[in-house]
Formats: structure tokens, C-alpha cells, sequence
């Protein structure tokens, strides 16, 4: 979870100095060269194709390694971040796995990463890479296959900590402050789905500590939704 | 009432310098009567008899707003009792209690002669409407009597139709000895054992009538003095059973025959002598009560109807109240997140470091004000403006501003509310889309009036009066933490549940 005080932000540091940083799972794996262990809720998206688990979250997206931003997560604070640091968007096209980015003066690489979780830990993702975790913005983005139209549906997300997504291009749901993931957290106004290829992106923005997301539709009754393919593929 | 009802005259008389009353009137119109039956509702209106010459009764289009609607003698030979239930008890008309079954109505009701000789008659019709073809009293005769001599006074009947078996029930008596218990027949109305003794269920009180709930039979009766005015002691009691024919204990134990009940609603606010409760349930979890209270001291000491949530709590029931109006905070019980206005929060007292390192004594500072919402709406964007649910944090764009709207009617028990952010013109609506905003000033409409009604746990449901578009009630749902819809009501989920709090 972020905290944004100087003091706890100071007193983060101080532990992250001083304690083994790997979270629960890694710490039986330290690093002995320089390299760190990949991360224990994470892989590499496979080429078979994925479909949401049996409570819909999609557990399969592209994520871009983390850019470093500043300030607190009010509203503006985010929105300023966002539209700084926004990548280039080729249409509906998803970035290829591997394919870099160069965002004020980094260069940033994308990743397939499939989830053993209902959530994606980026936390573990950045560690794992050896990035920064606090103070920092993702990209992530995702295509799901939808079957047959779905009328009054809703993305819906939980994310650690504010977040900003949207769906074919149209922004549908704004999470500002410090917060933990939580599941159906932020909700979208009901959405009709066409047959065929969806895309979601988001940018999630952690100041410190853990940071995460989860995401799924609902249905019209609110129930969620399964049966839908995710079109990503490294 | 024409021209304006009872909170027109209220909002006149707040104008007018005197103390703003709106929040606690009950009911609107004409309200006032005495023993009041259990509301029933016949071809999309309210109808609801009372003690009376000739048994008046009043009707109510909404269920808020009542008028007078004649008395139901009228209807009958000789506008009296028939000649089998003077010889029994007397020709007065008190206190009457009213049941459907299949297509008939049942209309119990007192004709005391000398008490305690009394008796209780059935009235039967197809309809309550007088305006209608089928609107005829058959005068059914005696049900019970009391000769003046037993150990019982035949007034003040109810009736409890017993959803687990369907068999019908009469409960009757009043201050000369027991409340009693006998079985109706529902294909006539009158006893289906009359040769049976009465069941003796409670001692010294009135107005009883059983209802059920999860596996206990409840029996209300009201203790006290009536008829008064201010001066009476009237006071509702309960006591429950595993069986309908009791024993009926109360919280501590004690038999109902032996003078116990557990208090249910008692003299609170403007209202003395709260008495005879009436159960009205309308289904997916919201129960309501009709009661008439002896005195209500805003509307000069008369007695008058009033229509009151019915919660259920560690297995008794408890008389809730209607909301008043104010300013809250909209609580979501399934996520704990309040409604706000979606604008940027500013901090209660505005923002400011923290006093000092950790560990250190800060030095005394000033209390720090509520936050108004003149003291931040600056900042905040003009126009219509969504809503989210968010912690709360007493915040201005937190703060909601909830009060009835004068002439606007409402619905069984309450009347229409509009909510606003406090301290503005900021009015929550539904949209087009089903969805929530906060629009920049209340117009009155259908999306704008809100009904707020009280759930038996406590919680409350709030639904607006239209949703532009569409045909099917909604209510306020919290589908994510920080996100408010309008769906259809669901009564097993805490979607749909708020609390609804001082801030």
C-alpha cells in the first residue's frame, strides 16, 4: 500500500535499506549475482490462449516497466503524470513482448506476463527486474475476445494505487489516492461489448510499498463475467 | 388535502418565524383518527378505518398524503350494527381491524355496549372503493362477545393470517381482563371452532394482533391510558411464542398473562401515546407499522396516523424511524465508502504538515471547523458533476443535505426527498443512463425525488422516483468501492443497503 508522507516515505526507505527486499515467496531464492529471481506470482505469457479465470479477472497483459514520477496522487497529480508520461499508442494494436519504449530519455521495454493470481503484482514485476517500485507509473494493456455483444456490462478494477483506464480508446474509470487493491473497486458506467477484440489499457501510479491490480467485467446483474478469451500472445 | 397539505401549512408557519416543524410531521393531509385498523391497499390506493360514528376511514392515493373518505356505515341498512350485534354488545363503533382473503375484505370492528359487555361484528366486501360497483358491506353478524360478566372485554379485534398454514386468527379484549385467541374460518369470516373456549394470551391491555417472523409468533399489545390527549400513557408492547396459541413471553421471561411485554414503541419527539400497531409488509426486506399516537403536539394535541419502519433486532422487533431531515453522510454497508460529489477533497481544515516528528508533543492548536462547502466549492467545476463513493473524510462534497419536498406527495409511509451536497444547490439525479450525477439545481423532477425508506436491519434503501427512460423501480447500489449505480433492488444483498448518518 503507498504512503505519501515524507516521514513514512523516509521510513519505507529505511526498511527497503535494510531488510531483504524480496516479498513473501522470493526470500528463498536470494540473488547471488547481481541478477534477482523472477517473480513467484509471474510468467511469461505462454502461446496458448488464455481465458479469464473462473471469476473473470484476465490474468494475462502486456506491462511496461516502470517510469518514475513524483508528487502525491490527488486527481490533478495523476492526471499531470499520465498525460506526461503517455506512450504511443498504435491505434488498437497491443505492443509486442519485448518491444521498447523510450520515455524521457529511458528506455522502456514491454513484458507478456501471465498471473497466478486474480491480481498482477507489480511489485514483484519490478523488483524482479531490479526497478524502482515506489514513485512510479506502469502501463499495461490487455485484449479480450468477446463472443457475442454483451449490452449493460463493466469493466471493473482494483488497483494499488491510483489508476486510470481505458477500453477501445474511451477512458472508463479514474482511481485517484492512496489505496489498496480491492476487488470491484473502481467500476465503469454499463458498456455494450461488440463481438470480436477489446482493448484495456491502464496506468497505474504507486508512491510506495506494494502495488498491484485486478481487473474483470460484470454482467448486467452485476455477476462476473467468463467465457471470454484474452488476445495476448508473446 | 387540497391547496396543500400539512407540510404546506408547516413550510407557511417556518416562514412565518416558528419552529421549522417539516422534519418531524408524520404523514400528510388529513391524518387525524383514533385505533386505526392495519393499512390495506385495494386497486392502487391506501385505505385505513379508525373509531368512529359510523366507523370513518380515510384514504390515501400515495400513502403519504390522507383525506377523509366517509364512514363505512354509510354502506349498511340503518348505517349501524346489525340487530344480532347491538343484542350482544352495543352501537358504538370503535377500533376496527380489516384482512383480505381470496377476493373479500373482512372488516372486524368493536360495538361495545356498557363495557366490559361488548361484541366484535364482520363486515364483508368485494371492494373498499365506494366509487365501485362492487362496493358492498354484507353485515356478517357477531364474531365474539363478552356478556359484561367474564373476565374479558370483546373490543379491539386483530387479525393475523398465519403464513406458515394459512389458518386465520382473531385476537381481541381490553382493560377487564384477557386478551384473547380464536380461530377464524377463512371461507366465512367467522369462528371455526365456536364452541371452543377462547385462548387466554395476554391480561389488561388492547389493541393486540400477532404477527410472525422467523419462527416466532409476536403478540403487540398496548399498555396505558388512551384518550387522553397528551395525558395518556400509552405505550406499545411485545411478547413472543413458538406457538400461536403462546405462551407469549417477553425479553425477560415473564407471561404476557402475567403482565409482561417487552417495550416497542413509546412516546419519543412531538408524538405521546404511541397505540394499536398494524403491520404492513411490503416485501423484499421492508416492513413497515401503522400506529395512531394519542397526541401529536404539532398538530395541537389530536390524535393522528403515522407509518413507521419496522427493523427486527436479536429477534424482536423494534419501531425504526423515519428519516428526518438534515445533513448525512451516505454510508454504503457493503463497502463502507460514502457517496461524494467526484471532485478533487481538500482536507478538513485544509492542508498542513504533520505537527511535529513523530513522538513529539505537539503544541495546543484551535479546533479545527467543519468543512463547508463554501469554504471549497471554488475549486470545484460548474456544471453537472458525477459521483463516486470514496472513505470518508467529512468533507463538504460528502455532506448531503436531506429534507422532504413540500407538495411533492411520496409513497406508503413517507414523503418524496430530494438530496443535495449541504450548503448548495447540487442535487443528486438519476441519469439517462441509469447512473448517478449531481446536477447544478433541483428541478423537481421524477429523477430527483428520492424515496428513503429504512430496511429491517436498519439499513436503508434509496430509490428514485423515475429513472428517465425506463419503466422498472432502481435503487442506489453500491456495485464497486468507489462507485454508486441504480439497480433493480436486491433485498439479499448489501449492495443495495446505506447507512445513513450524521457526519
Amino acid at each position: 500500500m503507498s504512503r505519501h508522507t515524507a516521514s513514512r516515505r523516509d521510513v519505507l526507505a529505511g526498511l527497503l535499506a535494510s531488510l531483504p527486499l524480496a516479498p513473501l515467496g522470493h526470500a528463498a531464492a536470494p540473488a547471488t549475482d547481481g541478477a534477482r529471481p523472477p517473480p513467484a506470482t509471474l510468467r511469461k505469457a505462454g502461446n496458448a490462449p488464455a481465458r479469464v479465470d473462473a471469476d473473470g479477472f484476465i490474468r494475462r497483459w502486456l506491462v511496461l516497466d516502470p517510469i518514475g514520477v513524483g508528487g502525491r496522487l490527488t486527481a490533478p497529480e495523476v492526471e499531470a503524470a499520465i498525460e506526461r508520461w503517455q506512450v504511443p499508442w498504435d491505434g488498437d494494436a497491443l505492443p509486442r513482448d519485448g518491444q521498447v519504449v523510450e520515455l524521457g530519455g529511458q528506455r522502456l521495454t514491454w513484458h507478456a506476463l501471465d498471473t497466478l493470481l486474480y491480481n498482477l503484482n507489480l511489485y514483484h514485476f519490478a523488483w524482479s527486474r531490479s526497478k524502482p517500485t515506489s514513485n512510479v507509473l506502469f502501463w499495461t494493456c490487455t485484449a479480450v475476445e468477446v463472443p457475442t455483444e454483451a449490452r449493460d456490462v463493466r469493466l471493473s478494477i482494483g488497483s494499488n494505487a491510483a489508476s486510470v483506464w481505458w477500453l477501445d480508446g474511451q477512458r472508463v474509470i479514474a482511481l485517484y489516492n492512496d489505496r489498496q487493491t480491492v476487488i470491484d473497486d473502481g467500476v465503469s458506467r454499463r458498456l455494450t461489448l461488440r463481438p470480436g477484440r477489446h482493448v484495456i489499457r491502464a496506468a497505474i501510479i504507486n508512491g510506495g510499498g506494494a502495488t498491484d491490480f485486478c481487473a474483470r467485467f460484470l454482467d448486467a446483474r452485476d455477476r462476473p463475467v467468463t467465457g471470454l478469451t484474452v488476445g495476448v500472445s508473446s | 388535502m387540497a391547496g396543500g397539505g400539512w407540510i404546506s401549512r408547516l413550510m407557511v408557519a417556518a416562514a412565518a418565524g416558528l419552529p421549522a416543524l417539516l422534519a418531524a410531521a408524520a404523514l400528510d393531509g388529513d391524518p387525524a383518527m383514533h385505533d386505526p385498523s392495519t393499512i390495506i391497499e385495494h386497486e392502487g390506493r391506501y385505505y385505513v378505518y379508525a373509531t368512529g360514528a359510523g366507523l370513518p376511514f380515510h384514504v390515501s392515493d400515495d400513502g403519504w398524503t390522507w383525506r377523509r373518505g366517509g364512514a363505512l356505515m354509510q354502506a349498511l341498512p340503518g348505517g349501524r350494527p346489525g340487530p344480532a350485534v347491538l343484542e350482544r354488545g352495543g352501537n358504538n363503533t370503535w377500533a376496527p381491524d380489516i384482512v383480505r382473503v381470496g377476493d373479500r375484505y373482512y372488516l372486524y370492528y368493536s360495538a361495545p355496549g356498557t363495557q366490559p359487555r361488548a361484541a366484535i361484528g364482520l363486515l364483508i366486501s368485494r371492494s373498499l372503493d365506494p366509487q365501485s360497483p362492487d362496493y358492498h358491506w354484507e353485515d356478517a353478524g357477531p364474531v365474539v362477545w363478552s356478556d359484561g360478566i367474564e373476565d374479558s372485554n370483546a373490543i379491539d379485534p386483530g387479525v393475523f393470517r398465519d403464513p406458515t398454514d394459512g389458518r386465520l386468527w382473531l385476537t381481541y379484549g381490553s382493560y377487564f381482563g384477557y386478551i384473547r385467541l380464536v380461530e377464524l374460518d377463512p371461507k366465512t369470516g367467522l369462528r371455526r371452532y365456536p364452541n371452543r373456549k377462547p385462548v387466554d394470551i395476554a391480561i389488561n391491555s388492547e389493541a393486540s394482533i400477532i404477527i410472525y417472523n422467523d419462527g416466532w409468533y409476536y403478540l403487540l399489545v398496548t399498555h396505558g391510558s388512551c384518550c387522553q390527549g397528551a395525558d395518556s400513557s400509552y405505550n406499545i408492547r411485545v411478547g413472543r411464542a413458538r406457538k400461536v396459541t403462546g405462551p407469549y413471553l417477553d425479553n425477560m421471561g415473564v407471561d404476557m398473562l402475567k403482565g409482561g411485554g417487552k417495550l416497542f414503541a413509546g412516546s419519543s419527539g412531538r408524538f405521546i401515546g404511541p397505540g394499536h400497531f398494524g403491520l404492513i409488509d411490503l416485501g423484499d426486506g421492508v416492513q413497515k407499522f401503522s400506529l395512531h399516537y394519542e397526541a401529536d403536539l404539532d398538530r395541537g394535541g389530536v390524535s393522528v396516523l403515522d407509518i413507521r419502519p419496522l427493523l427486527w433486532r436479536d429477534g424482536w422487533p423494534v419501531a425504526g424511524e423515519n428519516l428526518q431531515a438534515g445533513e448525512y453522510t451516505i454510508e454504503s454497508a457493503r463497502t463502507g465508502t460514502v457517496l461524494e460529489m467526484a471532485v478533487q477533497g481538500v482536507p478538513v481544515g485544509g492542508p498542513r504538515a504533520r505537527p511535529g516528528p513523530p513522538g513529539a508533543t505537539p503544541a495546543p492548536r484551535a479546533p479545527v471547523p467543519d468543512q463547508q462547502a463554501s469554504d471549497v466549492e471554488a475549486g470545484w467545476p460548474a456544471g453537472t458533476v458525477d459521483t463516486r463513493l470514496a472513505p470518508a473524510m467529512l468533507q463538504a462534497q460528502q455532506r448531503w443535505r436531506i429534507e422532504p419536498v413540500p407538495g411533492a406527495g411520496g409513497y406508503l409511509g413517507g414523503p418524496w426527498f430530494r438530496i443535495r451536497v449541504a450548503g448548495t444547490e447540487r442535487t443528486l439525479a438519476a441519469t439517462a443512463d441509469a447512473e448517478l450525477a449531481v446536477v447544478p439545481a433541483f428541478t423537481g423532477a421524477p429523477e430527483q425525488l428520492w424515496r428513503i425508506e429504512q430496511l429491517t436491519d436498519g439499513t436503508w434503501r434509496l430509490m428514485p422516483r423515475g429513472v428517465p427512460g425506463r419503466s422498472e423501480a432502481m435503487a442506489l447500489s453500491a456495485v464497486g468501492s468507489s462507485f454508486a449505480t441504480l439497480s433493480a433492488f436486491d433485498a439479499g444483498s448489501d449492495r443495495h443497503r446505506w447507512v445513513i448518518r450524521k457526519p
